[in-house]
């Protein structure tokens, strides 16, 4: 006998079920290259995954997209083979090849099916210890990816992110997208490609990490016979941008940046400045503060200007922790008659979260649950768990670090919160960057305060 | 390949439950068999503004859906196209009650919380999705320009799930209820169950929630002008048409109407589509990109849908190149596939990279595309939950001679060629080319 649901009481979620990060083995290949290596029970697939700390913070100051360029040119041939013959190969284990530029890190990934691992990480390690960099494929590569530069100009949400990066940022690392502008595609040299791959490729600061339905043991192995062989250095300290360099963010060239796209039906919004580095101790908080403010659905910018209004899709808020401190950014796309106000209203709920709105207990247990209940849905793929481990390595974070995860999140109260927006939430200095039609927008944008708006071409 | 148990309630209500236990959640997914096909000209774009309601509250819970979920510490979302609509959760397994509670409540009791301000915000939302996605957006009109070329007008795939703008504007409350009380019925429905639960149970927790749920009246049959009654389908002419758009490279559209979903062909036209343009061995990317680099990109895609399907490729003009020159490429590598057939060799990478997708897509429970949402695609659209391993075997059993009857197919009349140029530069289209009626 079925009884009938109770409809006067939504039912209350029971105790959630612990759940814990899978347990990460760490040793060093023979030639001293660290591997972690996950046994992940399921369909059989299993993924490798290189991580090495050098990105395109790490491209020369008028060499803009090296290190990106560089990255898309490793699967283009081996001193082996050439980039068809590579390319014949993946396909024929079913293998999923996928490059990774950040500004802090270069990623190399593979995935295929548990039974190619052997095969699946020699390609890897082909494709990455041993590139062409024929002349020929570079200019082409180059050509192409000089082709995307120019067709994103016309992507409001990239021409967004280039001008605020570059306006927080000016002549800074962090300053510029990976893949560079026109003219800094256009200078480069199959010469500085190799340069590059040579002195920033080394394996010596590199993790290789594995993955998947298989044993430690077999995914060690598939490693060792294809990784272990491979010679081990530092990378050159000229080609990593040095830690000094990457902490010294100035201030930013403007507050408020206009770039015209006449007759647009939308503005595309970036508003933030520079905020805080991975390594922060308020870590946990700034995650509890940016689900509140505008991580998630239910946030209040995303209420606000989505479910009240209908201003907007969709409004976003992240803090971009980095190895040195990364932009604050709220992204939206709004329609555009209502830029000024969504832009105020941004700037506003910047400022009273952590002043005169302070969360609420029922924002903060929300938020504190999404972030911890979830927890265990990030880590059912190969993939997500390896991402998880590259993560850790990237950001020299302990072993314990998942496991502490949701303790460390729980722990954060309402004065934490409220602490984090005081110190990482800076609407007085935030910069506006709106991509939309200027003509309609120009009469309206004073009522910002952020002064003259700054006109840069898309 | 993926062991479930379905059952039927009395109400029509089909239920798949499939147990994996490597990770403490539970995927709830629910299909309802209605999308923009069920559409009549003039309210198009219903369907996926009716499922943007659908979050905003019932009547025993008359608020947002996403509040309680999220603090469950669930994701969700829901998505609409032309034949069906879904929505889903991934929550932690104390919480599969709450998201059966919630989908039950707006099955059952949706209408009471359905009220004009929230059709209006929604409504707004939506023209805003449709601004942000397809108006903004560089190449974002195309799709719209092929659908109405393909199809004629009383065809439902005529026109695109988004709808117009004008239609969008036009909706009324009314038009959302008589909607929902036409197609979203128990019998109508599909609900999936995946990840760590037990069978029994799940069963008992759904049979407690929707059993109430009356069943509904049939669902009124989707009318296309293809039927022989209405005259059948018009006459395949090749089209060539123009839409000027805020972009930087030329780009050229080929679309051909196609065999719908799981009929015979279907998998061969995927199969071709991976041979043309999959990876970078593939024909069209080393002719066209890599050999003679006149284009930026390509890509080839079969659509296969319920009631038809499409067959589309795509190239955008490398600077220095014109949509001219692509399409006499395209043209002869078409003609050299047709002429031979593809090699041994081209043939084993193409299964290769279809068949091995059945692994990859094994790996979530839910969301979009995960178990859960597949058990429900083969139940709606072949109605049977346990279909992969049939619908594996169709691209295990292809042919070089299969290939290359599906390459033929491209080569009768029917072609529409959409070229998309820079504003102003009309001259860039194809020759011949008339401009295309988007809004």
């Amino acid at each position: 006998m079925i009884g009938r649901v109770d409809r006067a009481h939504m039912p209350e979620p029971g105790r959630v079920p612990p759940t814990r990060f899978p347990v990460v083995r760490t040793s060093r290949l023979s030639n001293g290259l660290a591997l972690k290596t996950v046994e992940h029970p399921g369909p059989p697939v299993v993924t490798f995954r290189l991580t090495m700390p050098v990105g395109s913070a790490s491209d020369p100051e008028h060499a803009h997209g090296l290190a990106a360029l560089t990255a898309d040119l490793l699967d283009e041939g081996s001193t082996e083979r050439t980039a068809l013959e590579l390319h014949a190969a993946l396909d024929g284990t079913g293998a999923r090849l996928g490059t990774e530029v950040g500004a802090d890190s270069t990623t190399v990934t593979l995935t295929t099916v548990a039974r190619h691992a052997l095969q699946g990480a020699g390609l890897l390690a082909e494709i990455v210890a041993t590139p062409r960099f024929d002349t020929s494929d570079v200019g082409r590569v180059r050509d192409l990816r000089r082709s995307r530069v120019r067709q994103l100009r016309a992507v409001s949400s990239a021409v967004a992110d280039r001008v605020f990066l570059g306006t927080l940022f000016p002549g800074h690392p962090y300053g510029h997208l990976g893949i560079g502008t026109d003219t800094s595609l256009a200078s480069l040299t199959p010469a500085q490609v190799t340069a590059f791959h040579r002195d920033a490729y080394q394996l010596e600061s590199a993790t290789l990490i594995g993955v998947g339905a298989l044993t430690h043991e077999e995914i060690g192995d598939a490693a060792e016979r294809t990784f272990g062989a491979l010679p081990v250095r530092s990378p050159a300290s000229e080609a990593v941008v040095a830690p000094a360099v990457l902490d010294a963010a100035g201030s930013p060239s403007a507050r408020l940046v206009l770039v015209d796209r006449p007759a647009a039906v939308q503005s595309e919004l970036r508003v933030g400045h520079v905020a805080v580095a991975r390594a922060t101790p308020d870590y946990h908080a700034l995650q509890v503060l940016n689900v509140v403010l505008g991580g998630q659905f239910v946030s209040r910018l995303n209420q606000r200007l989505r479910e009240e209004k209908g201003y907007t899709y969709g409004v976003r808020t992240g803090f971009d922790c980095r190895r040195a401190p990364g932009p604050f950014a709220m992204q939206s796309s709004v329609q555009a008659d209502a830029t000024v106000e969504c832009v105020q209203e941004v700037l506003s709920q910047m400022a009273a979260i952590g002043d005169d709105r302070p969360v609420t207990s029922t924002e903060l247990e929300m938020a504190r649950a999404a972030l911890t209940r979830g927890f265990a849905r990030g880590f059912e793929t190969a993939s997500q768990v390896a991402r998880g481990v590259a993560s850790l390595v990237l950001h020299e974070l302990p072993a314990s670090y998942y496991d502490t995860f949701v303790p460390e999140v729980e722990a954060v109260d309402a004065d934490a919160v409220t602490a984090a927006a005081k110190a990482h939430l800076r609407a007085g200095e935030a910069v506006a960057v709106i991509v939309g039609p200027a003509d309609q927008l120009m009469s309206d944008l004073p009522a910002l305060g952020l002064g003259e708006p700054v006109r840069v071409d898309p | 390949m993926l062991d479930f148990t379905k059952y039927t309630l009395d109400n029509g209500l089909d239920v798949i439950v499939h147990e994996d236990h490597r990770c403490p959640i539970a995927a709830v997914n629910l299909w309802y068999h209605v999308g923009s096909k069920n559409e009549r000209p003039g309210r198009t774009g219903l369907a996926h503004l009716f499922e943007h309601l659908m979050f905003e509250g019932s009547a025993h819970h008359d608020s947002g859906y996403f509040a309680p979920l999220q603090k469950a510490g669930a994701a969700l979302n829901g998505s609409t196209n032309c034949d069906r609509t879904n929505y889903w959760e991934v929550v932690p397994t104390n919480a599969l009650e709450l998201a059966l509670w919630l989908e039950s409540d707006r099955l059952g009791y949706l209408l009471p919380a359905l009220t004009s301000a929230k059709f209006e915000n929604q409504r707004e939302v939506v023209l805003n999705e449709r601004r942000q996605s397809y108006e903004n957006r560089p190449y974002g009109m195309a799709l719209m320009a092929l659908m109405a070329a393909l199809f004629p007008p009383d065809h439902p795939y005529h026109w695109t799930t988004i709808g117009y703008a004008e239609d969008i504007r036009a909706a009324t409350l009314e038009d959302a209820h008589a909607f929902f009380q036409t197609y979203y019925h128990p019998g109508n429905a599909s609900l999936s169950v995946a990840g760590d639960v037990d069978t029994e149970s799940v069963l008992e927790l759904v049979r407690r929630h929707f059993e109430e749920i009356p069943a509904g009246s049939p669902i009124p049959a989707v009318v296309t002008g293809d039927e022989p009654q209405r005259g059948g389908p018009p006459a395949a002419v090749d089209t060539r048409l123009l839409l000027e758009d805020r972009v930087e490279l030329p780009r050229l559209y080929l679309a051909w109407r196609s065999p719908r979903l799981f009929s015979d062909g279907d998998a061969d036209m995927d199969l071709l589509a991976e041979l043309l343009a999959g990876g970078k061995t593939s024909r069209l990317y080393r002719t066209l990109v890599y050999e003679r680099r006149l284009a930026t990109d390509v890509s080839a895609a079969q659509g296969s849908r319920e009631i038809d399907g499409w067959f589309c490729l795509m190239a955008t003009a490398a600077p220095g190149s014109e949509l001219m020159e692509l399409e006499q490429v395209i043209g002869d590598e078409l003609a050299a596939l047709a002429d031979a057939g593809p090699s041994e060799v081209e043939l084993q990478r193409g299964l290769t990279q279809v068949d091995v997708q059945f692994v990859y897509r094994l790996q979530t429970v839910g969301g979009f595309n995960g178990r859960s949402d597949q058990l429900n695609a083969y139940n709606v659209y072949a109605g049977d939950p346990g279909f992969m391993a049939r619908d594996r075997a169709r691209y295990r059993s292809a042919t070089a001679e299969r290939v290359r009857d599906a390459v033929r197919q491209l080569q009768e009349p029917g072609r529409i060629a959409l070229s998309v140029v820079p504003d102003g530069a009309v001259e860039r289209a194809l020759p011949g080319s008339r401009p295309a009626v988007v809004s």
